[in-house]
């Protein structure tokens, strides 16, 4: 990479310049180094968080070992901290995310990249970016005051007269609980997904396209031919959003109710990883509380890196091999 | 067009209507997205505009039925962002600059890795990462950490476009440089960042959109006040905070408030967003 130009030949002292750069100008080993020292800083700031979380987690980690994760009892009184209604949150919530965001996603990614005529995509494109703009705490005013009644008086009433032998649509309807927190979820991640399925699709080459068309076949056909090609990277996008949706914390938090139980309904409320953290963190008094709210936060964090980790994988096997980034 | 000479099958009509009617449904898919859109602004500004005046814009917060404002949180989102940034900038401009000078080797490729896992760290996590390693040691919440947390979550964002932005600029430029016979440092800081500048800058401008509207990482780091503060070392005061503290209130005079908050923060925002999009328009 480093071309060898610039300046007379290297003294023969200057080893330690050598070392920092190959061309042997003190400049160049002065900026490397700086630049070095920076990249070493993230590092260090990453490396710091994990040992830092696992450091505060150590006390909660100690009294409750796995059993932190198997525990349905969360109760500061008691000083019982158990994570499982949180984790039953979480993972609920961020399904129904999923659930209503991906066919919608793909919609729009399919709708742009291969429908819109590009005068129209381009500025489409920019509005349904600006979704993500939003922040989390504008979607939660929103999800009070707005979605909430809505899904009270339009949407629970219906479900549960209809599904109602479900278990997942009886319950009290409040309008606050995990139906709500997963459905401002599936508002927050579609243009996250949508945004990497559009990258993943356009990503695949015209020849595909043109091969299909030429064949015969139609728009909708062609459509097919390259959602298969790109099915690996749509995996990808999903899972990103699932990162994401696992992750967010101050919409769900203002929406899904923050009670500490597992129930079959949807209607009831629920609590996350990330809204326990928010809720309960600055009120903690005990250590043994506080600890278990950063081995949540320990947790939180080790499962989105493997989540955010796969889906990365998969997206870049997709569009490195076409060669746009 | 050729369906004059060539007669259609019924499999071939039903194969027409199928991709029709999928063109359609993913019409409704963008139009439902793009609503919602709408749909939120409409609301903001519909509720908001109300409580919005100057008083509201410079006033402290009162008690409920008093009025007052959110002066103290502009304020001091104003301070935190202008913290985060003297942080987060700096470090972030410079990591890119490594990644795209001098990304080629295994350290690199470590680097990378780890900016990345850093974007997809919930924002409440980075909270309390900075509790644990500024508050807890300081003993009390302070603007700092604040400003802290917010550079934590800029960083891989300010990183990851400058690098973009310098791998965009043509490598005739750089090979100009290097043939006069300047140093290569000079040849990054002179030729190649210049070049990339107004690239580095919208990324740098979107990560502060973006950090503007964090509110999980402040809640226990710059925890929110009710005055009006400018020092590093207290609690202070923040848009989002406020936003959300009136939000889950009981009081309908503050709920107004929220709403009035909220608009101010979407005008910050949005702008940004708007005024990054018009500018770049010509290069993408």
């Amino acid at each position: 990479m480093s071309v060898r130009i610039g300046g007379q030949r290297p003294p023969l002292n200057v080893s330690w310049r050598r070392a920092l750069s190959p061309t042997g100008n003190a400049g160049d080993a002065v900026f490397r180094g700086l630049m070095f020292f920076a990249a070493l800083l993230i590092l260090l700031i990453v490396g710091g968080m994990i040992v830092a979380l696992a450091a505060k987690s150590m006390l909660s980690i100690r009294e409750f070992g796995f059993g932190f994760l198997t525990s349905r009892e969360w109760n500061p009184v008691k000083g019982e901290f158990g994570a499982l209604p949180f984790v039953y949150g979480t993972v609920v919530s961020s399904l129904i995310a999923l659930l209503i965001s991906v066919p919608l996603s793909l919609g729009i990614a399919i709708f742009l990249v291969e429908q819109a005529p590009r005068s129209l995509a381009r500025p489409i494109t920019f509005l349904v970016e600006l979704l993500a703009a939003i922040p989390s705490v504008v979607y939660g005013v929103w999800g009070i005051f707005v979605l909430a009644p809505f899904l009270r008086v339009h949407v629970e009433p219906p479900l549960a007269r209809w599904f109602g032998w479900l278990p997942l649509f009886r319950g009290s309807i409040t309008g606050i609980g995990l139906l709500t927190g997963g459905i401002i979820l599936a508002i927050m991640v579609t243009p996250i997904i949508s945004a990497v399925v559009r990258d993943v699709l356009s990503a695949v080459p015209n020849s595909q396209r043109e091969a299909a068309l030429a064949l015969g076949a139609t728009k909708w056909e062609t459509t097919r031919v390259v959602l298969v090609n790109g099915a690996p990277g749509i995996a990808g996008a999903v899972i990103l959003g699932l990162g994401r949706a696992l992750g967010e914390t101050m919409a769900v938090t203002m929406v899904i109710g923050n009670r500490a139980q597992i129930s079959a309904s949807l209607f009831e409320p629920s609590y996350t990883i990330a809204s326990a953290i928010a809720n309960e963190f600055t009120e903690a008094t005990q250590d043994l509380h506080l600890s278990s709210l950063v081995e949540l936060g320990l947790i939180l964090f080790l499962v989105t890196f493997v989540v955010n980790g796969v889906a990365r994988v998969l997206v870049w096997n997709v569009t490195r091999k076409t060669g746009t980034v | 067009m050729s369906s004059a000479i060539i007669t259609l099958t019924r499999a071939d009509r039903t194969r027409r209507a199928t991709s029709g009617t999928m063109t359609t449904l993913t019409a409704l898919c963008t139009l439902f997205a793009v609503g919602i859109l709408l749909v939120i602004l409409a609301y903001i500004a519909w509720q908001g505009i109300g409580s919005v005046s100057l008083r509201f814009l410079l006033d402290s917060p009162r008690p409920v039925g008093e009025g007052g404002g959110i002066g103290n949180a502009i304020l001091g989102s104003l301070v935190l962002l202008l913290l985060s940034s003297a942080f987060g900038m700096p470090l972030g401009i410079a990591i890119g600059v490594f990644l795209s000078e001098f990304g080629a080797g295994r350290f690199a490729s470590l680097v990378r890795f780890v900016v990345d896992t850093l974007t997809g760290v919930p924002s409440i996590v980075t909270g309390v990462f900075v509790y644990a390693i500024i508050v807890v040691p300081l003993k009390h919440f302070s603007a700092l950490a604040g400003g802290v947390a917010l550079a934590v979550i800029m960083i891989p964002i300010v990183a990851r476009t400058t690098e973009e932005m310098i791998k965009l600029v043509p490598h005739s430029l750089r090979e100009a440089a290097l043939a006069l016979g300047a140093a290569q440092w000079k040849v990054t800081l002179g030729v190649v960042i210049p070049a990339a500048a107004s690239g580095i800058a919208t990324g740098a401008m979107l990560a502060v959109a973006r950090v503007s509207g964090e509110t999980a990482p402040l809640l226990f780091t710059a925890f929110g006040s009710r005055f009006f503060s400018y020092y590093l070392n207290q609690p202070i005061a923040s848009l989002t905070v406020q936003i959300y503290n009136y939000a889950i209130s009981p009081y309908d005079d503050w709920h107004a408030q929220a709403w009035a908050a909220t608009l101010v923060l979407m005008t910050l925002i949005l702008g940004i967003n708007i005024t990054v999009r018009f500018f770049t328009r010509k290069k993408f």
